[in-house]
Order: C-alpha cells, then sequence, then structure tokens
C-alpha cells in the first residue's frame, strides 16, 4: 500500500513511544477543556474534538483494531446517541419540573445554570467524541470493507 | 401542556432518533419510529386546532424571553406546515423503508429510521421556530440527515446524486446563513418578528437588499425553484422511493414556507413587493417551472425521474401563488403545499410499491401492469388525475384558488397559462397509464403478484385523501385562508 518497504507506525520506536507519552495527557487536555468550559474558552465540542484526537494517534500509532478493542464501534454509537439523550433528557427534566425546555433555573436557584450547563456540554462532548471516532472509522475501515466485498 | 406543544413537537422526534441507535432491532426501531410519527402528528393537530380557536403560541426556550432568547412561535401557518410533516411521516414510516431498496444490510437498517426522524425534527423546527438562527440551524439538520437518505438508494449514483444535493444544499445553506448574518448586522437580533420591526428604518440600504437577495437564493435552491432545481430529478430518482415521498412531500414544502416567510414576515410584503418588484422575477420563472417541469416530464422514460420534474412544475404553481401578492395567491400556494404533499407522496408510495414487485421503474417494464396489480394502478390512475387537476381531486382545488387570484387582478392571461400548464399534465400523466392498461403484458409483469397489504393500505390513506380533499374543501380551504391572512399580517 504505502511504498516498496513500508515502515509500520508502530515498528517507529520514536513515534510509538512520544504517542504512549502524550495521549494520556491529550486526553486529561480534553477533560480539562470540557469542565473548564464555562470559566474559560471551551466546551464540549472542543472537548469532544480534542478527545477523539487523542483516540485517532493511538488508532494511528497502533493501528485500527487495536483502538477499536479498547473503543469498539458499537459503544461509540452507543455514546454518539447517549449525549443527545443527555441534551435533551436535562431540557425534558426542567420541563417535568415545571419549567421551560432547557431552563435550568429550575433545578436550582443558585446553582441550577451552573449544573444544567455542565450536564449539556458533557453530552455535547460524548457525541462530538464519538462521532469524530465514527468517522475515522469509517475512513480507516475503508480498504477492509472493500477487501471484505471482493472476498 | 398546551403551552409545551411547541418544544415537544420538535424535542419528541430528537430524542426519539438516538433511541433507535439504542434499540437496534431493525422491527422494534421500525414500530417505534411509526409511533412517535404518529404521536407527532396527534400534537401538531392539537396545535392546529388551538391556534385555529385562541390564536398564537409562543414559548420562551429556556425561560429566556424574546428578543433576547429564542422564542419558538406557532401561529396557523406554522401548525399547518408541522401537520402536514407529521402527517406525511405517519403515512410514510409505517410503510417500513422496503428492505429491498435500501443499499445497507438489514442489521444497519435502524440508522434508516434514525436519519428519518432526524430530518423529520429538523422540518418540524423549521416549522415551529419564530428565530432566523434557529432556520438556519434546522435547515442544517433537515439536509444532512436527507443527504444520508438519498445516499441508501440502490446502486452507486445514488451516492452522486446525494452529493450534488449536498454541494446545491450546502450552497443554499450558506446563503441562507450570509443573509441571516447581514440581517443582524443590521437590527441586532434574531428573532423574526423583533427583525422585522428594527429592519424598517433601514429598509432602503443596500446591505438590507443584499440580504433579501441571499435568503432568496438559498432559500429557492432548497426550495428547487426553477433554474435553481438541477439536484432535485437525480436526488429523487436515486433515492429509496419511501425517501423521495418523503421528501417531495415535506422537505420542499418547508422550503417553501421559509422562502414566504422572509418574504412576509421578515422583510414585508411592502419591501417585497413594492420596491424590490420580486414578483417580476418570482412570477416568470415560476411560470416557466410549470411549463419546463411539465414538458421535460414528458420525455422521461423513468418513472421517478417523471415525477421529480412533475415536482418541479407543481412548485411553480406554490411559487405562482406567492407572486400574486394577495390572499387568494397565497391561499392557493398553501392549499397546493398541502394537496401536492398528498398527491406526490402518494404516488412516490405507488412506485415504491411497483418497484418493490417489479424491481424497475422503467416506464417500459410497467407494461399491462393495470391487470396484475390493478389497486395500485388504480391509485397512480387517480393520483395522476389529481396531478393534472381534475375536478373532484385536491389538484383542482389549489388550481381553482390560483385561477382566482389571477382573476382577482384582472390577469386573464395568467389564469389561462395555468389552464395550458394542466393539459401538459395529462401529457405526462397519460404516458404512464397507457403502458400500464393498454400495452399487453411482457413477462416481468406475467411473472409479478399484488403488492402485500401492508403496502397498499397506506398507498391509498393518501391517495383517498386526495379525493376526500377534492371534494371536501371547507378544512384544507378555511385553514390555508386563516394562514395566509396570518403570513400576511392581516390578522
Amino acid at each position: 500500500m504505502s511504498g516498496p518497504n513500508p515502515m509500520r507506525m508502530r515498528e517507529m520506536v520514536v513515534v510509538r513511544e512520544i504517542s504512549r507519552l502524550l495521549i494520556p495527557f491529550i486526553l486529561l487536555f480534553a477533560l480539562y477543556v470540557q469542565f473548564h468550559g464555562d470559566f474559560g474558552p471551551g466546551g464540549g465540542f472542543q472537548a469532544g474534538v480534542i478527545f477523539a484526537a487523542g483516540l485517532v494517534l493511538y488508532g494511528l500509532v497502533y493501528g485500527l483494531d487495536a483502538l477499536q478493542r479498547a473503543v469498539p464501534p458499537r459503544l461509540i454509537e452507543v455514546l454518539a446517541a447517549g449525549g443527545v439523550l443527555i441534551y435533551g433528557g436535562v431540557g425534558v427534566a426542567s420541563m417535568v419540573m415545571g419549567g421551560q425546555f432547557l431552563e435550568y433555573k429550575i433545578f436550582d436557584p443558585h446553582h441550577g445554570e451552573h449544573y444544567g450547563l455542565l450536564l449539556i456540554e458533557a453530552g455535547v462532548g460524548i457525541t462530538v467524541t464519538a462521532a469524530m471516532t465514527a468517522i475515522f472509522y469509517a475512513f480507516a475501515g475503508r480498504d477492509r470493507a472493500r477487501d471484505e466485498e471482493a472476498r | 401542556m398546551n403551552a409545551h406543544l411547541p418544544a415537544i413537537q420538535v424535542v419528541l422526534p430528537l430524542l426519539a432518533a438516538p433511541v433507535c441507535v439504542l434499540l437496534q432491532n431493525r422491527k422494534v426501531v421500525g414500530v417505534w419510529a411509526t409511533l412517535v410519527a404518529w404521536a407527532s402528528f396527534a400534537i401538531a393537530i392539537t396545535m392546529l386546532v388551538h391556534t385555529m380557536e385562541h390564536g398564537t403560541i409562543s414559548y420562551a426556550l429556556g425561560g429566556w424571553e424574546s428578543p433576547l432568547g429564542i422564542e419558538l412561535r406557532v401561529d396557523v401557518a406554522n401548525a399547518f406546515l408541522a401537520t402536514i410533516v407529521t402527517g406525511i411521516a405517519s403515512m410514510v414510516l409505517p410503510y417500513g423503508p422496503g428492505s429491498a431498496t435500501l443499499a445497507i444490510p438489514e442489521d444497519k437498517q435502524y440508522l434508516f429510521y434514525t436519519a428519518f426522524l432526524l430530518c423529520m425534527t429538523g422540518l418540524l423546527g423549521m416549522s415551529v421556530t419564530g428565530d432566523a438562527f434557529n432556520v438556519f440551524v434546522f435547515v442544517e439538520i433537515t439536509s444532512l440527515s436527507s443527504y444520508t437518505l438519498i445516499a441508501l438508494g440502490k446502486g452507486r449514483r445514488a451516492l452522486t446524486a446525494a452529493f450534488s444535493y449536498l454541494v446545491m444544499g450546502t450552497i443554499g445553506g450558506t446563503f441562507i446563513l450570509l443573509a441571516i448574518g447581514l440581517c443582524y448586522q443590521m437590527t441586532g437580533t434574531l428573532n423574526m418578528a423583533d427583525m422585522a420591526l428594527r429592519l424598517q428604518p433601514v429598509m432602503g440600504t443596500r446591505t438590507v437588499l443584499v440580504a433579501f437577495g441571499f435568503f432568496v437564493v438559498g432559500a429557492s435552491i432548497k426550495l428547487a425553484v426553477f433554474p435553481l432545481h438541477q439536484w432535485m430529478p437525480n436526488a429523487y430518482t436515486h433515492a429509496p422511493s419511501v425517501v423521495s415521498a418523503f421528501l417531495s412531500a415535506t422537505a420542499t414544502k418547508v422550503s417553501y414556507f421559509v422562502l414566504v416567510r422572509v418574504v412576509f414576515t421578515i422583510f414585508g410584503a411592502a419591501y417585497v413587493f413594492g420596491t424590490v418588484h420580486f414578483e417580476w422575477l418570482l412570477m416568470p420563472l415560476s411560470i416557466a417551472a410549470m411549463f419546463v417541469g411539465s414538458i421535460a416530464a414528458m420525455y422521461q422514460t423513468h418513472i421517478k425521474r417523471l415525477l421529480a420534474y412533475s415536482s418541479m412544475a407543481q412548485i411553480g404553481y406554490m411559487t405562482l401563488g406567492l407572486s400574486m401578492n394577495s390572499v387568494e395567491g397565497l391561499t392557493g400556494g398553501l392549499v397546493h403545499l398541502f394537496n401536492h404533499g398528498l398527491m406526490k407522496g402518494g404516488l412516490f408510495l405507488v412506485v415504491a410499491n411497483i418497484t418493490f414487485r417489479l424491481n424497475s421503474s422503467k416506464i417500459e417494464d410497467m407494461a399491462g401492469l393495470a391487470r396484475k396489480m390493478p389497486w395500485t394502478s388504480l391509485a397512480f390512475a387517480i393520483g395522476g388525475l389529481s396531478l393534472i387537476g381534475v375536478p373532484g381531486t385536491a389538484g383542482f382545488i389549489s388550481k381553482w384558488y390560483l385561477v382566482q387570484g389571477a382573476l382577482v387582478k384582472g390577469q386573464v392571461w395568467l389564469a389561462l397559462l395555468i389552464l395550458m400548464s394542466s393539459l401538459l399534465a395529462v401529457g405526462y400523466v397519460w404516458k404512464v397509464i397507457e403502458v400500464m392498461l393498454l400495452k399487453p403484458p411482457t413477462d416481468r409483469v406475467e411473472n409479478t403478484k399484488p403488492a402485500p397489504l401492508s403496502m397498499i393500505w397506506p398507498v391509498w390513506v393518501m391517495i383517498g385523501s386526495t379525493v376526500v380533499f377534492g371534494l371536501w374543501t371547507t378544512w384544507t380551504g378555511t385553514v390555508a385562508e386563516v394562514a395566509a391572512e396570518t403570513l400576511m399580517g392581516l390578522r
């Protein structure tokens, strides 16, 4: 596929070791962006993309199979759906408690806005992570899907 | 409870879509999606009854009052549109995607229902929102899910059709966003009603004119106004028939509504027709669409493509109604929006039945089909008569209003053009009926049997209602007239 003498990523010591070192920090940074989003720049979308970038890096270096063992495609689908449900669920909960859709004040007069935002941003983060990873799976798995079709 | 209906209308399908992914089983998901569509239909009807009796429902999302927060605003026109969208979905969903017509394996078909419900969410969102930026968001939700739905059609051409729709649709969406941006720059608000007020003092500026242009072109691409219809024939031909039925009956209709809202609610008739003279552009294009669409339909060998070109002509009637700038004309446009949704949705379902059995949508392959699939063929004939506008069918009623609109303004030539283009519809409808009825059956037809009952009843509900609404016009007429008057600000 990639030239006459392909050297696999996982055989490149520098790439492998540096990624092993970096990936935890990328994921941690994603969580920072996620939960610090209401005080500084950031939020669910950005955090989701960063988190997914960590996963994609793992997939690029250690191979698609290794990544899919850690995060199975079905889990990704469930997370993508779950994030939307968290977001909508907060809205519905506020409606059930007598407010308007997504009226966070109803949860708690002082901290309601904070909790509500935190929850819906978590939903956004989860869905964005899952969607980005699903896109990576779709592209990275393309050759494999074609091979299976040919067989 | 009633006060929450506008939000529930959008939230229900939005949350039902991810549930489809969790349920995963194809049959369970099919039943679930159908129930959701029926529940949404009930909500839409309740809102329609409520707005007819008590007037507009306004809903402040998140408890933030308009114009600061996002306002969902449902008047008769919005509720009418939501009723159409959910009604068509309730008829199309029990039908299922027809496993044979999808390009994805059965164990992945829950994704079809997910995309379908998301598409419905977007369309309903566009129907109920009173916020300009919200319109853009829902336009995008609708578009993205409809690209997916179209790409699910069997055969590789579905992919190119979906891709070219994606390119056109993205341009359309971007234009709408640019227009909203320009209006926001001029007014500092995104609430449509508030925007309309604040636009008044700056109406003469070029920025507003450019914003209007972007709005119109963006919405027209989505609506497939001639000559921006290029994406439509391919998309409807290669999409699964069920998807063609749903999109042709709802997506273009909601885009029409967006255009009407832009014209009457945001910019106002005085500006659009008095200063810019939008009718000088829209009327010739509508008339051209009526004729070009009908003539192109006559030359098609593919039944879905024929129906797609016919849609282009029918959209011409709707925009013609808008360009008349009168209650009669707009009523005609809105009645036709409803009636055309029923007949084109019904006809595409008929085609779904035929392709399900014949595995082909070429007209020549349908020779003698009337003998083998009598009920399906009869449904096509009635739907076709309604497209022509024969008295006793729904199509007649819409054309009646349009002709009336033309005559009120003393434009006899316009009335004649409407009648002439209806005669062209006879051409393409007869072309199909002739093959079905008079040609000797081919081997392919000899070996088919009628479609299963589960696929026939939704067709007959839709086609039957074109006859019902052709004979009993009080409801459609009254609602459309009230909606038109509300849109034009006369109520």
